[in-house]
């Protein structure tokens, strides 16, 4: 058990150091040189060779490498090259929470929402309700996230005025303003999740209710409603997590997309700004930063698998 | 003579155009024990399934009358009734307790919230109540195995488990659905021990399904023989198993392997399918003793000799 | 469904699971028929876009600003004049050829890296492991942002770094698929039988992995074209005038209140393909994928 973690945790490092290095040659990669980009338009070859030297790029590959990956672990992430602004700060500290709380928001809502309804057309199989649902489920995981933002501005902050179109306020500020600047942007992103959660929901739990223990469940006296949410529910945990944890890279980018619809602050915005201003240390930290995330949270998932099922826990 | 504490007639479930139990009458009195026994597929579990309103909906069409102990059908009752029913008055030991148990509860809390929901206990004495319980059916530590998960008891520990919640509310039935097929030999005798012992002491009912002549022998009064959801013979264990009349029993009879026979000889033919079922006697396709018109018409189950048949050229003569 | 000689045992057995013998998976399926129905009108503008637009996409007009739709421009027009409709039109061909490049790159690629990943073994395999590991820690949009950061703006761009994106998603299946085949005895025999490696890899392997991977392409069509326009929204992938539809979302929207339908006309096109895209693939997953069927 501790053996297969350990394991488990070798192989995210591997995959983390893989990244790593991949993100590091896309700034090698990058069209235009970093230097150049600093200097402007003139300079004499002098300056140049020493700014070259002072910023460290007249070294080899690797020993750059090591560098920037040791200023990466302690938080050096270096400055802007156009707003000067130190790039850990913008990202980590601005950015970052933005997008997690968008995440987290829409996460929960998902979850909410989509459980309820996976368990209705499970045990509702066939019916009408089963196909209202499916077809709910498929349309919001199908449906452009961007678009469906612009729908919902249009629709329920234009039209009707009861949200604000845009803007965000930190809910840790003030809790409640801040989830009423979140209710659009979490609905826009949650759509695609519910959908997903809803068809594993009920894929899962169909299985789970044909299991001998729900009839034995029935059998001891414990009414329908007991017997689907308590016996059946609980046993869907793991594949409802797991695919929360496989579809992480599809809630972060529809993060992007929905940040830019509502001009949240958050990764997707900077990294849509860094691209057009050809800021290649600011894309590279924001892809560092989401795939870390990923691959984070995907091993507390693999984890976390014996809370969700006993039996996978050591006899 | 009493009335039955279960009497049903009639009891016929068709799945789509497939007729799973045909016509199925049986009783059972209080505090007697009645054992079902046929091939696979003869319809003995369905029986019990059926009997605790258990059957998946679906394309499933139930008929027939099941008088419980002043309920007047079980047949057609809401899921509302049988809620109230279920574990309190009838109760069931699944076949393989392993999966009949949720993985994700410990054995503890499963049976401790079957005697919080079903006897109004309050947790407290739902916890102390529970372990004697398990204390019962033979757990040793019981109050340490109340934490355990299902998966970390071995299979006959289950079963006892099982025991415990099926009997915690002193039902006046239990179903037994093969409660010992999942186990190893050595502990099914201590399993059927310990539920003949339980319900014995509790004066409730049960009925086994068993596909073990020889076990259905040794531990019940009367005993059920179905045949493809038909009933072929039924009556005291005894007089049935010692002098059987039905050509079905017979070769059911013949196939307790005992140790030193010569006659090892497997019963000829299968289960038609039920496309292929005759109209009459579902056996006649294998029967040894078929006569013309055993497959087109019903032999009506009769009482006689001491036990109830459905034979048109029963085997009088030993 | 035409099943030519290349039928692979794996391939027939599946098609036989799938009922062959029952009922024609379009009268089973009608959401599937009318799907493809609509996969097919969008293909069909595609083709004949210069027939059936009634303008030119990228003829702007001082006259017709910001109009609502009417009689003449069907759909209205954009900040710029240009006919909405006409446009609309234009840009499913660059959908559909972003999506359909986009995709038929990836899988090649994802096909190299997934055989070489699943017919690899010991340390290789482990590393090749990680590598795909490490492409599907990226959703495809952000890495599809990271390569185009290098790469630039442009159609080709965006179906190159769309392409680049896929290859995790595609290796991973088709890694799974080998898998499947190499433990079978024809290509256990194969290799006792001391026949090249490479021959193997193509007798036996590939005509194995194919099907399943031309399944996957279709279910990821949909998703192609969902990253390829997000780019476009996002103002980082193809450039105006281009008549692309995440484009047009994206000006449409600063006159959302206004002007509703110079984002909402492009983006209702966008959401009726995906949707009829993703009816379409989750059709092919259920009918041809085992592994993936749900408990319908």
């Amino acid at each position: 058990m501790l053996a297969q973690s350990a394991a488990k945790i070798f192989q995210t490092a591997v995959v983390l150091f893989i990244v790593s290095v991949a993100s590091f040659s896309l700034l090698k990669l990058a069209p235009g040189d970093p230097v150049m980009l600093m200097l402007g338009s003139e300079f004499s070859q002098e300056s140049y060779d020493s700014l070259q030297r002072e910023l460290g790029l007249d070294r080899p590959f690797l020993v750059q490498y090591l560098a920037w990956l040791g200023n990466f672990m302690i938080g050096d992430w270096g400055t802007s090259f156009v707003s000067r602004a130190d790039i850990f700060n913008f990202v980590v500290i601005e950015a970052l929470p933005v997008t997690l709380t968008l995440t987290f928001c829409s996460i929960v809502l998902a979850i909410v929402v989509g459980i309820p309804l996976g368990v209705i057309s499970a045990i509702r199989k066939d019916t009408i309700w089963d196909t209202v649902i499916a077809v709910f489920a498929l349309t919001g995981s199908a449906f452009p996230s961007f678009f469906l933002g612009i729908v919902l501005i249009w629709f329920l902050a234009v039209q009707f005025g009861i949200f604000p179109v845009m803007g965000f306020v930190a809910p840790w500020q003030d809790f409640w303003l801040g989830m009423y600047h979140m209710a659009l942007p979490a609905l826009t992103l949650s759509t695609y999740f519910i959908g997903m959660i809803v068809r594993v929901t009920r894929s899962s739990l169909i299985d789970v209710m044909d299991q001998p223990f729900i009839a034995a469940a029935k059998a001891r006296g414990e009414p329908r409603w007991r017997v689907v949410w308590v016996h059946g529910v609980r046993n869907i945990a793991m594949p409802v997590v797991t695919m929360i944890g496989l579809q992480l890279g599809g809630i972060l980018q529809g993060a992007v997309l929905t940040e830019t619809v509502f001009s949240l602050p958050g990764i997707g915005q900077m990294l849509t700004d860094a691209v057009l201003g050809r800021e290649y240390t600011l894309v590279q930290a924001g892809v560092m930063l989401t795939a870390t995330l990923f691959i984070v949270i995907n091993l507390l998932v693999d984890l976390s698998y014996p809370l969700l099922d006993p039996r996978l826990r050591p006899r | 003579m009493t009335a039955p504490l279960l009497d049903v007639r009639g009891l016929t479930l068709h799945r789509g155009t497939k007729r799973i139990l045909d016509d199925v009458s049986l009783t059972i009195g209080r505090g007697e024990t009645v054992a079902l026994v046929g091939e696979s597929g003869a319809g003995k579990s369905t029986i019990a399934v059926a009997l605790m309103g258990l059957i998946d909906k679906g394309d499933a069409v139930i008929e027939g009358e099941a008088r419980f102990d002043g309920i007047d059908n079980l047949v057609g009752l809401t899921e509302k009734q049988w809620g109230k029913l279920r574990g309190k008055r009838l109760s069931m030991v699944f076949q393989d307790a392993g999966s009949a148990l949720n993985p994700c509860y410990t054995v503890g809390s499963q049976l401790a919230s079957v005697l919080r929901r079903n006897l109004g206990l309050s947790r407290k004495t739902a916890q102390t109540r529970a372990v004697e319980l398990l204390e019962n059916v033979g757990i040793n530590d019981a109050a340490a195995r109340m934490s355990a998960y299902p998966h970390q008891l071995s299979g006959g520990m289950q079963q006892r488990v099982m025991v415990a919640i099926a009997l915690a509310c002193n039902p006046d039935l239990l179903f037994a659905d093969e409660p010992t097929s999942a186990l190893d030999v050595t502990i099914q005798a201590q399993i059927i021990r310990l539920i003949l012992d339980q319900t014995k002491t509790r004066g409730a009912s049960c009925i086994f399904v068993l596909h073990d002549l020889a076990l259905a022998s040794q531990s019940c009064d009367r005993i059920v023989v179905l045949y493809a959801g038909q009933v072929m013979e039924a009556g005291r264990c005894d007089v049935v198993l010692r002098d059987p009349k039905h050509p079905y029993t017979r070769l059911l009879k013949s196939c307790v392997v005992e140790i030193g026979t010569q006659n090892l000889d497997p019963p000829e033919g299968s289960v038609p399918p039920y496309e292929a079922m005759p109209a009459g006697c579902r056996f006649s396709t294998r029967c040894p003793r078929a006569q013309a018109r055993c497959a087109d018409e019903r032999p009506p189950l009769v009482e006689t000799q001491g036990r109830a048949l459905a034979c048109w050229n029963p085997e009088w003569t030993r | 469904m035409a099943i030519n000689g290349t039928t692979t045992p794996i391939a027939a057995a599946r098609l036989r699971r799938s009922g062959m013998t029952r009922k024609s998976m379009f009268l089973r399926r009608p959401f599937f028929t009318m799907a493809l129905a609509i996969t097919f009108g969008f293909a069909l503008c595609a083709i004949f876009a210069p027939q059936l637009a009634p303008f030119d996409p990228v003829a702007q007009s001082i006259e017709a600003m910001m109009a609502p739709p009417d009689s003449v421009h069907l759909l209205g027009t954009d900040s710029y004049g240009q006919d909405i409709l006409s446009r609309i039109i234009h840009g499913t061909r660059y959908a559909l050829l972003i999506g359909l490049c986009s995709v038929a790159l990836g899988a090649i690629g994802g096909l190299v890296l997934g055989v070489a990943a699943g017919l690899a073994s010991g340390k290789t395999e482990w590393i090749l492991l990680r590598v795909i590991d490490s492409i599907l820690a990226l959703p495809s949009l952000i890495l599809a942002v990271a390569f185009i950061a290098i790469l630039g703006q442009g159609v080709d761009k965006v179906i190159i770094a769309v392409a680049l994106s896929l290859i995790g998603p595609f290796a991973r299946t088709v890694r799974s698929d080998v898998l499947q085949v190499k433990v079978q005895l024809f290509v256990e025999a194969a290799g006792l039988m001391s026949i090249p490696r490479f021959t193997v890899i193509r007798r036996h392997i590939l005509p194995n992995v194919l099907f399943p991977l031309l399944v996957q392409v279709t279910i990821r069509i949909s998703e192609a074209i969902l990253v390829s326009s997000s780019l476009s929204f996002l103002g980082i992938g193809v450039t105006p005038p281009t008549p692309d539809w995440g484009l047009m979302i994206a000006e449409g929207r600063s006159f959302v209140s206004f002007a509703a339908w110079m984002s909402g006309m492009p983006g209702l096109a966008l959401a009726l393909l995906l949707i009829a895209l993703s009816i379409v693939g989750d059709a092919m997953r259920e009918e041809f994928d085992p592994k993936l069927r749900t408990g319908r």
